[in-house]
């Protein structure tokens, strides 16, 4: 009951935080009174409905969408692998150590501006999604495994269990926070690193491409109604993949 | 084939926890090691279970296939009790089995709950399920019983006795009633205690 009573004043109190944003920015708008700087947020729904009837706009979301979500799962993948190997042996780890490095601090810009002469135009925002998201998850998933109980480890040791129940019953359930906070952290920058990496590169068909129109048209109503569409697949897609991880996780404690 | 403990020693630093210890374990019987707090029981144990290194004697006869309740119960938290003790378990060991074990020990109201929501004594008692169901020639107990009142003690103890009685069972404990009703030798190590 108390529960319930906090979720739906938390809940009254979001909408009525976003209601707040929203006066603000009609409000500010209307001041300024120039649309290619600010469009009102009345604008911008216009502009969404009138998006949704043009015959590109479902491609445009399918081809960033599929390609993003291809770099952030390779990245999940590949940074997973290298964690296992590197909580396993230390001298991967030592070995692993500058690429990751390189990956963390040079500005995903550059990456982007190289990979422009390395791939071509399909490929670049998967590839650019995955080198961000590589690093994420790699080093939550090592710390995950470095903090795995020491003493479930020993237990593991005596009773000869496989390395395949190690995993399903000792490392997963210890890696599911650091896991869920990597995908929560990663999903976003794949979603904004993939979309730069399309504007930069004007990837034909794609979101980033309809960005990049906007700002040579300063068509302001496109730039934010594409920039909401970038947010509600960003935020929906992990709140989706969260689920699944949870669910997934539901399913382990069911064995 | 018996265990032969020739002239064990065991330092952490500075501290010595065994010098010269020698003893025998009786294969296929009951043994409890006793003494009081920081004496080397549990360290004795470890170097016999493989987790840590001595620093000298010789230990014969140790059989190669271990099982364990540890000082501390070591289950997976997120996982029911039929789970962690299948997972020590040989794939031919079916959960009805499990099951009927954990409910010997009276546990029948609380096998399907996550063990992180279960009592000390509870736990305890899956913990020993644990290491009397996975395939082994050897059972080390550190302190099994402790936590459990006197009625559940009992029980426990008795599913010990009939489930062990073909393996060679290694008890750490403080209570001397135990080793009594159990039966079997005694390792008294009271004059080891830890010299520093």
């Amino acid at each position: 009951m108390m529960n319930s009573t906090t979720s739906n004043r938390n809940r009254i109190e979001k909408l009525a935080s976003a209601a707040f944003a929203l006066l603000v920015w009609q409000a500010g708008a209307m001041l300024i009174g120039e649309s290619l700087l600010i469009v009102t947020p009345i604008a911008v729904v216009k502009r969404l409905f009138s998006l949704f009837t043009e015959a590109d706009f479902f491609t445009s979301i399918g081809y960033s969408f599929l390609r993003i979500v291809a770099g952030f799962l390779a990245g999940l993948i590949v940074g997973t692998l290298m964690a296992a190997v590197a909580g396993k042996f230390h001298l991967a780890e030592i070995m692993f150590q500058p690429f990751i490095a390189t990956i963390k601090s040079v500005p995903v810009a550059s990456f982007i501006i190289l990979c422009l002469i390395w791939l071509s135009m399909g490929t670049l925002s998967s590839f650019i999604s995955f080198l961000m998201v590589l690093p994420i998850i790699y080093s939550n998933i090592l710390q995950g495994i470095k903090s795995t109980d020491r003493k479930l480890l020993e237990m593991a040791e005596v009773f000869r269990v496989g390395l395949l129940r190690r995993i399903v019953f000792i490392y997963l359930p210890q890696l599911k926070p650091y896991l869920m906070s990597a995908c929560s952290v990663a999903m976003g920058l794949a979603w904004k690193s993939g979309i730069a990496a399309e504007v930069i590169g004007v990837s034909n068909g794609s979101i980033g491409e309809k960005l990049y129109e906007a700002k040579i048209y300063y068509t302001t109503a496109d730039l934010f109604a594409w920039t909401f569409i970038i947010v509600v697949l960003s935020i929906g897609f992990e709140k989706l993949f969260l689920f699944f991880i949870k669910k997934f996780y539901a399913g382990l404690e069911r064995l | 084939m018996d265990i032969v403990i020739s002239g064990l020693s065991k330092r952490y630093g500075e501290k010595t926890v065994l010098k010269n210890f020698n003893a025998i374990i009786p294969e296929k019987k009951m043994t409890f090691i006793m003494g009081p707090s920081g004496c080397g029981k549990t360290t004795l144990i470890n170097i016999l279970m493989g987790l840590v290194e001595k620093d000298g004697g010789t230990i014969t006869g140790v059989p190669l296939l271990k099982s364990a309740v540890f000082q501390e119960d070591r289950l997976c938290e997120s996982f029911n009790a039929v789970s962690n003790v299948r997972l020590v378990c040989e794939n031919k060991v079916k959960n009805k089995e499990i099951i009927s074990h954990l409910e010997r020990i009276g546990l029948e109201d609380n096998i399907f709950k996550p063990v992180i929501e279960l009592s000390g004594g509870m736990r305890r008692r899956v913990a020993i399920v644990r290491a009397v169901l996975a395939k082994s020639d050897i059972i080390f107990m550190d302190e099994p019983f402790k936590g459990l009142d006197d009625k559940t003690k009992e029980k426990t103890m008795q599913y010990v006795v009939d489930n062990t009685r073909d393996k060679t069972v290694v008890i750490v404990t403080h209570d001397i009633d135990e080793a009594n009703i159990l039966g079997g030798k005694i390792i008294n190590m009271e004059h080891l205690k830890t010299i520093s």
